[in-house]
């Protein structure tokens, strides 16, 4: 099959679009979380999705509706998890492994009040952006444009509080309320995040891209680009692939960010050796 | 009105009492260095001036305004000892951290400030990437690109080379004669200040002296608290310079 002709399905088309809308918006916050050492807030917030699905599931909303439906269940977590580390007393991994372990701890309950496993759960779980529906589409295109905008309008703001939080409140930055808004439009991609790579693979579109590009050692803006670039590299790449391979698509989109990964950290490697 | 006023301010970690009752008020156009040993809650008496701690008893005043309802943040230039949250992959290059927080870019102004600092060459640099010396020029080049008319410098010189320390101290007294700002010098080397600094502030948990560096080396309460030793150590530095206390 060539890649016109896979190119002339709708749902192909849908899955592209869509898996780069999210994965943009992943590698976009995932830029600030992964400078600010929160990096596992995907894996965490993707086992709440776990729980919220599964409550979602059981109270039995149409599958079209089940990723609008697991967001404020998702976003709640999310501001627990802030709330939690800004106590102080708890470390941020502890604070995010409380949260996880709540989600999935609820996921299996409500699982298995809802007579087992069935099969909408383990679509969740390990995801297949080449069943995404238009509603979930117009969300991804909805979600893009709003953490676009966000960016944008706190690019300043996001910038120092990433550089170091007590600056930034020694600059009359309001913190609390940058944290709020970066926790939130995280929790909203990671729900998202799940319908390209599974609740299982949800932190991978967050890191790996913004890895990737901090090995390049550019400007900040230029990093943000090139994690951008990655990441939609990486979701087109991986779905192809994917389709013309009959392999999974969200673990396909992994394997090519990790390719990438490793294929800027060896230029990097080979190009310090050089100079050296 | 004063540019900073203090009053009656507590603060407490976990229950224990770091200040207690501070009181003293910062005239425009001062230079004000703040001494005392370590954990006597220097940088707690910075950070809650700064806003970055909230006082628990007394209130904090900038520019006439509480700091609760203050807004003219652009006012102040704050170095602080280190950065508590720099993650060494931060992307940011030289020029993008000296501007971060401007509303508008200006590469003159850019230009001018780095140059200023003898950083001109780094502008393109990770910020990661440079030493600690250079670090600290670049976040007093930020603290200064926007002429703040306060600079808070909490214990800068840690960890700098005498020469860079002297050259920094140089330039805090030069902007607070040539530009008129008010300076807030947080230290450790109380044997340097009464060179740069015209009052001293003595923290221990409580505050122990507040007035004139001239005052400090004539009081003899000063002299009885600190022994005659210690007061000629903070005091020797002003009068090997000639402008004696």
């Amino acid at each position: 099959m060539g890649l016109p002709e896979v190119l002339s399905y709708g749902f192909v088309q849908r899955a592209l679009l869509a898996g780069s809308l999210i994965a943009a918006v992943s590698a976009l916050l995932g830029l600030f979380l992964v400078l600010r050492r929160f990096s596992l807030i995907g894996d965490g917030l993707a086992h709440t999705t776990f729980g919220s699905v599964a409550v979602v599931l059981l109270v039995g909303v149409s599958p079209f509706y089940v990723t609008l439906a697991a967001l404020p269940l998702v976003m709640i977590s999310s501001l627990a998890i802030y709330r939690l580390t800004s106590s102080k007393k708890i470390h941020a991994d502890a604070a995010i492994g409380i949260v996880s372990s709540l989600g999935i701890a609820a996921g299996i309950i409500l699982s298995s009040l809802s007579g087992g496993f069935n099969v909408d759960l383990f679509s969740y779980l390990f995801g297949n952006i080449l069943t995404v529906n238009r509603t979930e589409l117009v969300l991804s295109l909805i979600v893009f444009a709003l953490v676009v905008a966000a960016v944008v309008y706190y690019y300043e703001d996001l910038f120092v509080v990433t550089f170091d939080q007590e600056l930034a409140r020694s600059m009359g930055i309001q913190t609390g309320r940058i944290n709020v808004v970066l926790f939130l439009l995280t929790a909203v991609s990671a729900v998202l995040a799940m319908k390209v790579a599974g609740i299982m693979l949800v932190s991978a579109l967050l890191i790996l891209p913004a890895l990737t590009a901090l090995q390049l050692s550019v400007s900040f803006r230029t990093t943000m680009t090139a994690a951008v670039g990655f990441a939609v590299g990486a979701v087109l790449l991986g779905i192809l692939f994917a389709f013309v391979l009959n392999l999974p698509a969200g673990a396909m989109i992994v394997v090519f960010n990790i390719i990438f990964l490793l294929l800027v950290g060896g230029v990097r490697k080979l190009c310090i050796g050089n100079k050296a | 009105m004063p540019v900073i006023r203090v009053e009656d301010l507590t603060y407490r970690y976990n229950g224990t009492e770091v200040l207690s009752g501070i009181r003293f008020t910062v005239e425009r156009g001062a230079y004000l260095a703040v001494v005392g040993p370590n954990g006597s809650g220097k940088t707690t008496l910075v950070k809650n001036i700064l806003g970055i701690l909230k006082p628990q008893q007394g209130r904090v005043e900038l520019f006439g305004r509480r700091i609760e309802d203050f807004r003219q943040w652009e006012k102040i230039g704050y170095l602080p000892q280190r950065l508590s949250g720099l993650n060494a992959h931060f992307p940011g290059t030289v020029a993008e951290v000296v501007q971060m927080g401007l509303p508008k870019k200006d590469p003159v102004l850019l230009s001018d400030t780095l140059d200023r600092m003898a950083i001109g060459h780094l502008a393109r640099r990770l910020i990661g990437e440079i030493s600690y010396g250079e670090q600290q020029r670049v976040m007093l080049a930020r603290a200064l690109i926007r002429r703040p008319e306060l600079l808070i410098f909490d214990e800068p010189t840690t960890a700098l080379d005498p020469e860079t320390r002297n050259i920094f101290y140089e330039l805090t007294q030069e902007l607070s004669r040539k530009d008129g700002a008010t300076v807030v010098l947080v230290t450790h080397d109380s044997g340097v200040v009464g060179r740069y600094a015209q009052h001293l502030l003595y923290l221990d948990k409580k505050l122990i002296f507040s007035g004139s560096f001239r005052d400090f080396c004539a009081s003899v309460d000063m002299e009885g608290f600190f022994g005659p030793a210690s007061q000629h150590i903070i005091c020797h530095q002003h009068d090997s310079k000639g402008s004696g206390c």
